[in-house]
């Protein structure tokens, strides 16, 4: 049943990819993350397999009793194969380093693949809400809602002066993450990026790559975070990086402006000329295909090209990574062939807008 | 270790930076470290955190004094048997209770990493009622501070006032 379920939402697009939601033009989806432990376990890195294999049973059959996860499955990690495991981290859904271990770990999704919760990370529990746009608030709010049933049934490790008590002690206060995935073309073209990363590092902010800490930036689409986790609340934290992002916004805005007005011809240009291969390149390999794409969403928000939707879109930047094109044709490729499966999935899937 | 910049005192600043994909290690003694500008190590380097966190920490205090303390008390952890060396390399805690027996230092550690060492955030159910009259403390110096914006003197007094209350009846 489990099986099924993963083998389904390979073929369907995640809907926090829809491109919707406040801000979509830049903001491709909003995420808050929640780290807890409970109090008499060892955290799991310390914890044999036995004790995280108990930790899982006693915190699954909470997650069973919770009104909100009633729509959704639940995994243990040595029943997800190695090539579902990549796909759930393509999907955002599990982390880069929830995939590399197996025993002793599990994993709810719900239906939506909105909530996410990962047993026996680092932490004992991290829920992650996911939702298309700029939508942290509402992100939180779920989560809250999730944290506080789970917590009448989990005692959690906390302390008055500490606040929730977490193996790394870069989580411990609020266990929150709150983070954006955000699409910056112009500021890159413009180079304006860097600077602009180093002013969001002196304000307690952190930029990391497509799939969180210590992975590379695709496509120009950034994660951007909070870097402290204790001394100020949950709203602060995130009212601070939705103020600070809509100043991001703002600069990616003028700098796309600036970059029409200075240099109109080699931007419109560089946006056809990516359309123009998208439509009919044989081969595609996922770094080409990911920067052809972020042309073609900055030509939709300059509104040169009114074909094909910001859904589209990012659902392409997902549907065309490694994982995702071996499920869809149904069996391990090399990269060579990927690169083919990729160029033609791209063809049909933007042909058909015409 | 040798300050590599001075060469004369001892290293106390240990900074890990990752350069155009190659790993970048810093050995400095404050003075040298603050020349180079690493006033908060925290300020505005992008690092990997839990690596960051073990250099912080380390190494311990007995290898850097000059032998005078060799016979250092082993902080450990009575639940998981964590030691705060132990910590110091991998830069994880154990267990929660971990948090207690290292009480003092991670206080310090989490100072400098998140500039403070006093959560104010979301409380489980039940633990709230010890943290309420933080809470309304917290509430009512907000209310302070847009009183004072809007010159609005007369509710400024009282609410300090009230603040002045509050933390008279926490001691």
């Amino acid at each position: 049943m489990s099986d099924t379920m993963l083998d389904n939402i390979s073929g369907k697009p995640a809907p926090w990819l829809n491109g919707i939601g406040p801000e979509s033009f830049a903001v491709l989806s909003s995420r808050i993350r929640l780290a807890r432990n409970i109090q008499e376990f060892p955290f799991p890195p310390t914890a044999n397999t036995d004790t995280r294999e108990k930790l899982v049973d006693f915190i699954s059959s909470a997650l069973k009793k919770i009104k909100e996860l009633e729509q959704g499955t639940f995994f243990r990690s040595d029943d997800i194969n190695p090539l579902d495991r990549r796909l759930l981290v393509e999907r955002h859904l599990i982390s880069p380093e929830f995939m590399r271990e197996g025993s002793g770990r599990g994993l709810y999704i719900d239906n939506m693949e909105k909530v996410s919760i990962m047993l026996n990370e680092e932490d004992h529990i991290r829920l992650q809400v996911l939702s298309s746009g700029m939508s942290l608030y509402e992100c939180w709010e779920e989560a809250n809602k999730v944290d506080s049933a789970l917590a009448k049934m989990l005692e959690f490790g906390f302390d008055s002066n500490f606040g929730y008590l977490t193996a790394c002690p870069t989580n411990v206060g609020t266990g929150l993450r709150a983070s954006i995935l955000i699409h910056l073309p112009g500021l890159v073209l413009t180079r304006e990026i860097d600077s602009v990363i180093g002013r969001i590092s002196k304000v307690g902010l952190m930029v990391r790559g497509f799939y969180g800490e210590g992975t590379d930036v695709l496509g120009n689409l950034f994660q951007i975070s909070n870097q402290t986790t204790l001394g100020r609340t949950e709203e602060e934290i995130i009212d601070s990086l939705v103020k600070i992002s809509s100043q991001i916004i703002e600069y990616e805005k003028k700098a796309q402006e600036t970059l029409m007005t200075d240099a109109p011809e080699q931007i419109e240009d560089k946006i056809w000329r990516s359309y123009g291969i998208l439509m009919n390149a044989r081969v595609l390999t996922s770094n080409e295909v990911m920067n052809l794409l972020s042309a073609l969403r900055m030509g939709v928000s300059l509104e040169l090209i009114d074909k094909i939707s910001y859904k589209e879109i990012n659902e392409l930047m997902i549907m065309t990574q490694p994982a995702h094109l071996q499920k869809l044709v149904g069996r391990e490729m090399e990269n060579t062939e990927r690169d083919m499966v990729r160029a033609d999935l791209v063809r049909e899937r933007l042909g058909k807008e015409n | 270790m040798l300050c590599q910049d001075c060469k004369k005192a001892e290293s106390t600043v240990h900074l890990t930076q990752i350069v155009d994909n190659k790993k970048v290690v810093l050995n400095l003694c404050s003075s040298c470290a603050e020349q180079r500008g690493f006033h908060s190590p925290f300020e505005n380097l992008p690092f990997p955190l839990a690596e960051f966190v073990s250099h912080m920490v380390g190494p311990s205090k007995k290898t850097a004094g000059k032998g005078q303390k060799a016979t250092t008390v082993v902080k450990t952890c009575s639940f998981c048997g964590m030691t705060f060396d132990d910590f110091a390399k991998v830069g994880r805690l154990g267990c929660a209770q971990c948090y207690s027996a290292f009480r003092t230092d991670l206080a310090d550690l989490l100072r400098k990493i998140h500039g403070s060492c006093e959560h104010r955030g979301k409380a489980p159910a039940g633990t709230s009622d010890m943290l309420k009259p933080l809470r309304e403390e917290r509430r009512l110096r907000e209310d302070l501070r847009r009183a004072i914006e809007q010159e609005d003197f007369e509710k400024a007094a009282n609410l300090r006032d009230r603040i002045r209350e509050l933390s008279e009846d926490r001691r």
